[in-house]
């Protein structure tokens, strides 16, 4: 029953022989060992599993390990580059876009899709952006500002 | 949480996918798995086994020629949201999909055939006329998308068969399409959902196809607020007028939840047909 899957994750390529239930967020955090992505609901709603899938946000709770096979996948821990912060981490950083942390990794990869559709998008078109993501210290208003920021440190 | 344990084929190519699905009793096919997924996950849903099609490179992608658009079955909200060659209303529909990643992932194909009541796409797709193309073991066939949905999660799609691509008519100039919708306040879903086009001409109305989601079992035609528009000057209160004919429409059999009960989704199927044939009058120019 066991397949193997093949996922490019960070930028580095693995092969796993995975069960073809697995979900990919299991894959990334006990294969992989990639535990910046968190589980939240568990029910593709609060995106805190967020990952990009060849460029594009998805829930990595509801994508089966087998749905990524030779897909490109970047996690939280893909985005800093030689040492230096990716631009969002630096703003979620700057505007205290975080109070305990646990949905930041979903709000900075769903960001990362937003911004790569939309680079100078308004507070409202970021909020929609953000539909699929639930903080639950509801620190939305800082969400917003530090993506702005992002947006502008990202454009300029 | 983890589905049950299932066996998992890939297909290739749409016959392969055929074949496998009739090799596999029981056996369901996987798109981008929005739907299906979640439901094993709950373990709701335990087919033993799963045919994927997400690879398969003729589903994917928009073509528009001779009048007409095609979609492939695997085309996912997100393109479709961004598409500039269908109609408006069906973009427009597209983009009320559940969030940004959902959009990602799920596909017009998956949701037309999983036929949930409170669906967008299917709402859009019966107003606007589509058709739907299907490839079984015998051959190939297409239906009409309103002799597609049968009821609550059941279409015509027999064993075997594979959704494999929407067709709609290009829209033409005088036409505008609409979607205007209640949404569920957790899950983004249709308590309301209201697709009209509309057609204009000398400034009133020639044809009109308004269609209800969310609120019946099934996708509803709304023809007594279709009749009410055809032959008349499209303005606010004429519109309101025909709008209250959704009662008509509706029947005593209208859906109720903890987020929205039967009666009041009943007394916001009127707003939300206004709005929806509002917009798309302004669209029609």
């Amino acid at each position: 029953m066991s397949r193997n899957v093949t996922v490019t994750v960070n930028q580095s390529e693995h092969t796993c022989e995975v069960e073809p239930r697995l979900l990919l967020v299991h894959l990334l955090r006990e294969n992989l060992g990639l535990t910046g992505t968190n589980i939240g609901c568990d029910t593709s709603q609060c995106g805190s599993c967020t990952v990009l899938m060849d460029g594009q946000a998805v829930k990595s709770c509801t994508v089966l390990a087998v749905q990524a096979d030779e897909a490109n996948i970047t996690t939280i821990e893909g985005l800093a580059q030689e040492g230096e912060l990716h631009p969002l981490q630096e703003s979620f950083w700057e505007k205290h876009g975080l109070q305990c942390g646990f949905c930041t990794p979903g709000m900075i990869m769903t960001a990362h899709d937003l911004l790569s559709r939309n680079p100078d998008p308004t507070d409202t078109e970021i909020r929609h952006g953000l539909d699929g993501n639930l903080c639950r210290c509801t620190g939305y208003h800082n969400i917003v500002t530090a993506i702005q920021a992002a947006a502008s440190s990202i454009r300029s | 949480m983890y589905p049950f344990n299932f066996e998992y084929h890939k297909a290739s190519s749409v016959s392969e996918a055929i074949s496998l699905l009739n090799q596999h009793d029981g056996a369901k096919v996987l798109a981008g798995g929005h739907s299906l997924i979640p439901a094993m996950k709950l373990r709701l849903s335990d087919p033993g086994v799963l045919i994927d099609i997400g690879k398969i490179d003729d589903l994917h992608g928009i073509n528009a020629s001779k009048g007409a658009v095609t979609i492939g079955g695997l085309t996912t909200h997100s393109d479709l949201a961004a598409s500039i060659v269908v109609p408006i209303g069906l973009s427009e529909t597209a983009g009320t999909v559940g969030d940004q990643q959902v959009r990602n992932r799920g596909t017009i194909g998956g949701s037309v055939v999983h036929a949930d009541p409170a669906a967008d796409l299917p709402t859009m797709l019966v107003a606007l006329r589509a058709s739907f193309h299907i490839s079984g073991p015998t051959g190939n066939r297409t239906v009409s998308a309103e002799d597609f949905f049968t009821g609550m999660f059941e279409t015509d799609l027999e064993d075997g068969e594979i959704l494999t691509a929407v067709e709609v008519a290009d829209e033409q100039s005088g036409t505008g399409s609409a979607y205007s919708k209640l949404f569920n306040p957790a899950s983004g879903y249709a308590m309301v959902g209201v697709a009209a086009v509309v057609t204009v001409a000398s400034g009133k109305c020639t044809e009109a196809s308004v269609v209800l989601g969310g609120l019946t079992p099934s996708v509803m035609v709304a023809s007594s607020v279709a009749d009410s528009l055809v032959g008349v000057k499209l303005e606010e209160t004429s519109i309101a007028a025909a709008a209250e004919a959704v009662q008509n429409d509706l029947g005593s059999d209208v859906l109720g939840d903890i987020h929205a009960s039967a009666d009041y989704r009943r007394a916001m199927a009127p707003v939300y047909v206004r709005r929806a044939v509002a917009a798309a009058v302004e669209r029609a120019g």
